[in-house]
């Protein structure tokens, strides 16, 4: 009884907290362009920070809860909608919907910090750390293209490579989750930022094309 | 802007990196019995090579991880990567006699003899080179 208590009070908690981009909610509608480029924001995902060895036994472990670790950069792995992200030969950041978190009733961070055991590593709750855009559309690498240096046509870029690199001059994760479609995970102080320069990048489609 | 090929994440562009200064000066073996002057070149000199130069850089918005490299301050071409803690590789191209025609050996990662560096290890070279300008 107690328990389904504080998950009510923790989840009434929840929907009083304001995600990073709250702010821009508006402008994101208003900014995007329906059949050319879409800015979202995707609140409050839950993320993990693991790091571990993955050819250790703790790494191991780690590789059965979350469905595997990626090997190499750009690599995601993961089952369902859990998804693991490259970010260091050692070092990956598990995603996974809101309710997998802990004040939720999830209980993917206790099974990872399990799976851990004593073995060499960390797991944290990066939950908070950034946030999640979601830029969708026929124009989205055309935007994307404008600051990031990074070669993001199909060829080089295939749909579910990860990277952390730089967007607009900060530094971001872009994840390409279709042909057309990018998740953007910038830290929570520069989604104000990266949102705005997104909208500033996504502004031209909305005019008529010049021939 | 450099071109740098990060040994995980391949080629990104320099602004992904931070610089960490000359590579392979050890940590002195006994710091106490250093002097005030030997403490102090550990600490603050370093070299000042034209050509082929041996550096550390940090991938600090990609993998986070570091490497040495070595870069040509003349022609800021990248003769090599290689990874921390392993002996500078022989420099691919005489830092003196290339002139024109720079650049063939470009991002050949890693070549491969470990050749003992000669005065890349110049972690103590006590000598200060006050006639350095001629170097």
């Amino acid at each position: 009884m107690a328990e389904t208590a504080a998950l009510e009070n923790s989840k009434q908690i929840r929907n009083a907290r304001q995600s990073p981009a709250s702010i821009l909610r508006a402008a994101f509608e208003s900014g995007s362009v329906t059949g050319a480029v879409e800015l979202s924001e995707v609140q409050f995902l839950t993320m993990v920070g693991v790091r571990v060895d993955p050819d250790t036994e703790a790494g191991m472990r780690i590789s059965s809860v979350t469905g595997g670790l990626p090997p190499r950069s750009g690599d995601v792995r993961g089952t369902g909608d859990t998804a693991v992200l490259w970010m260091g030969p050692e070092e990956f950041l598990v995603v996974a919907p809101t309710e997998a978190h802990e004040s939720l009733g999830g209980n993917l961070i206790q099974a990872l910090r399990s799976a851990l055991g004593d073995g060499e590593g960390q797991v944290v709750d990066l939950s908070a750390n950034r946030t999640t855009f979601e830029l969708k559309g026929p124009r989205a690498r055309a935007a994307l293209e404008k600051g990031c240096s990074l070669d993001l046509h199909p060829r080089v870029l295939k749909t579910g490579t990860a990277l952390s690199t730089e967007i607009g001059n900060i530094p971001a994760i872009l994840w390409k989750t279709g042909d057309e479609s990018y998740r953007i995970f910038p830290r929570a102080s520069f989604a104000y930022f990266l949102g705005r320069w997104l909208l500033d990048a996504m502004r031209e489609y909305a005019s008529p094309e010049v021939p | 802007m450099l071109l740098i090929p990060c040994p995980n994440c391949g080629p990104r562009d320099e602004t992904e990196f931070h610089y960490g200064g000359q590579a392979h000066v050890a940590y002195p073996a006994n710091p106490a019995e250093l002097t005030d002057r030997e403490w102090a070149e550990y600490l603050f000199y370093r070299d000042n090579t034209k050509g082929a130069f041996a550096e550390r850089w940090v991938h600090s918005t990609g993998c986070r991880q570091w490497f040495n490299m070595l870069r040509d301050t003349v022609s800021y071409d990248i003769q090599a990567v290689y990874p921390m803690g392993t002996p500078r590789p022989a420099t691919a191209i005489p830092a003196a006699a290339e002139s024109g025609t720079a650049s063939t050996g470009a991002d050949s990662t890693t070549t491969g003899n470990t050749a003992p560096s000669i005065s890349a290890t110049s972690t103590a070279s006590s000598t200060p080179a006050p006639e350095g300008a001629t170097k």
